[in-house]
């Protein structure tokens, strides 16, 4: 019994003391002085994170946009209300999908390929004979990564958005005709933009920085064993997208449920 | 340091570069070293020694300020490396440098890029003096035609002499070597070695080997410490050891499989263990 309640406080130290490692690595990486060589590391790190994942989150929001005029039809025909078609793709994309849905698939895509690459880097000692070399990699390495994910991950965000309206459209004007004007009409007419699209992109900040946070430190904090790499980029992914969910639920009800 | 006169007799006068007072470093219940003491010589090579398992490479990690030890100092060039500020490290260790044992090579950058790191990051020197210094460096370990390769496409023993070149592009007064000859083939063995000495000769650098390749690493060494059971167990010039009648010394440095120093793992008697019963692993 007393074993047992010893090995919870311990997990609970545990926990507390790599919560504190993490903000203390997030803190010493993100500010430092930026330079021409940063800017550089920065523009092909978001290379990497950001256009490399261009093609799935514009796909998804195709499909998710798609998918939302279709279902939203099929309902708002039954009461007639077929013509605030657009004023619901718009709602449900920029306050909730567009944020989530991007951040998600931003983890899969970008969080688990940050963590294996820093996680190699570690193992194959790359990161120790930086230091060595008299380079902090939280600079070199972390600072660029983490900077990107937190740019990307917001523009990623807008660009799920615009083609999932579009593809709102293509299904909902073009296919099942809906009258055109109702759908952009409606939807100008309801859609406030600080109160939509700006909680929405303030959303996808806070996503863009704990994913990438998150991903970041799993990489540089990890076991530097091929089990180690395997069992932090799974921990990414799970990690951030619960933080994600968690995250959004909470946002939600400090920006539309009426808690503020 | 560009001066000639005053690093020659510097180099001569024997003083000691690094000094390990007092060491005492565990990993978890594991307790490593217990008090190592260590003077490591200015211009020299000094091997640290011992057999594997030792910490002889978590001793190099000691030196460089990686890892901070429970108890004890280490200083290079008068300097407390475990009091230094984060950014005072960076700077000390911008006069180090060190050799790991899977060459660890930058992956994303080509043999060329991977030598000009260091001085990219740390000069201001035009892009034509850092040609040539990558090229001098590339030369001196034989690679000068391997530039444009990158470190995938390199073989272990060359891409640990790209990290040599690697380490050499500062011109650092100390440079760490951990493991250089490990699993390499006598060709690049050799060629190891013979680099080794000569930029040592040549250049006048301090030079730490922890290896425990005893027939390479004594012929190049001048001072040798043998480290066994988180202790110094043996110091001396190499004849000095050849002749040491400690019977630990004597059995590591010819390589005797058994001796004080078990060759088996702690086992149950070998008989027990083969008619044991109710134990099937």
């Amino acid at each position: 019994m007393i074993e047992r309640i010893a090995r919870l406080g311990r997990w609970g130290c545990d926990t507390l003391e790599s919560l504190g490692d993490a903000g203390i690595f997030l803190a010493q990486s993100m500010f430092g002085k930026p330079s021409a060589e940063g800017m550089r590391l920065w523009l092909r790190q978001m290379h990497f994170v950001g256009v490399m994942s261009l093609a799935i989150v514009l796909v998804s929001g195709l499909f998710i946009g798609m998918v939302l005029a279709l279902q939203g039809y099929t309902i708002l025909v039954d009461f007639g209300a077929e013509d605030a078609l657009g004023q619901m793709v718009a709602l449900s994309l920029l306050r909730e999908l567009a944020p989530v849905v991007a951040a998600l698939l931003f983890a899969g895509r970008a969080g688990s390929a940050l963590t294996a690459e820093i996680g190699l880097m570690k193992a194959t000692e790359q990161l120790t004979s930086m230091e060595m070399i008299g380079v902090d990699p939280l600079r070199r390495v972390v600072a660029p990564r983490l900077w990107a994910g937190f740019v990307a991950l917001p523009l990623l965000t807008i660009g799920f958005g615009v083609v999932g309206v579009w593809g709102g459209q293509l299904v909902g004007v073009q296919w099942l005709g809906v009258f055109e004007g109702s759908y952009w009409g409606n939807m100008q007419a309801s859609v406030d933009f600080v109160a939509d699209v700006g909680n929405g992109l303030l959303k996808s900040l806070v996503f863009a920085l704990v994913v990438t946070w998150i991903a970041v430190y799993q990489g540089y904090a990890l076991v530097p064993t091929s089990e180690g790499i395997s069992r932090a980029t799974t921990r990414t992914v799970v990690y951030a997208s619960l933080a994600v969910l968690g995250l959004d639920f909470i946002l939600t009800a400090v920006m539309f449920g009426g808690l503020s | 340091m560009f001066d000639n006169y005053s690093w020659e007799s510097e180099r001569m006068s024997d003083s000691p570069f690094v000094t390990v007072e007092g060491l005492h470093y565990s990993r978890g219940e594991t307790s490593i070293f217990r008090g190592v003491d260590m003077v490591i010589p200015r211009g020299k090579i000094t091997a640290i020694m011992g057999p594997s398992g030792t910490g002889k490479t978590t001793l190099l990690k000691l030196i460089g300020g990686q890892l901070t030890p429970d108890a004890g100092r280490v200083c290079i060039a008068g300097e407390d490396v475990h009091a230094l500020s984060r950014k005072a490290l960076f700077k000390l260790r911008r006069r180090m440098g060190m050799l790991f044992q899977s060459g660890a090579l930058f992956s994303d950058l080509d043999v060329y890029e991977n030598v000009a790191f260091p001085l990219r990051v740390h000069t201001d020197l035009p892009e034509s003096m850092i040609r040539d210094l990558v090229l001098l460096k590339l030369q001196a370990v034989g690679l000068r035609g391997a530039r444009k390769l990158t470190p995938a496409e390199l073989s272990g023993g060359m891409a640990r002499r790209v990290a040599l070149a690697r380490a050499i592009a500062l011109d650092p007064e100390l440079i760490l070597y951990d493991e250089p000859f490990v699993g390499q083939d006598p060709i690049s063995m050799g060629v190891l070695v013979q680099l080794i000495r000569r930029l040592n000769d040549a250049l006048g650098l301090t030079a730490v080997v922890v290896s425990h390749d005893i027939k390479e690493t004594l012929s190049i060494a001048d001072y040798v410490y043998v480290i066994s059971d988180g202790q110094v167990m043996a110091r001396g010039a190499p004849s000095e050891l050849d002749v040491d009648r400690d019977p630990r010394v004597r059995q590591f440095i010819h390589g005797e499989a058994d001796g004080p120093v078990p060759f088996h793992y702690p086992a149950r008697d070998f008989y027990a263990d083969l008619l044991g019963e109710g134990e099937l692993r």
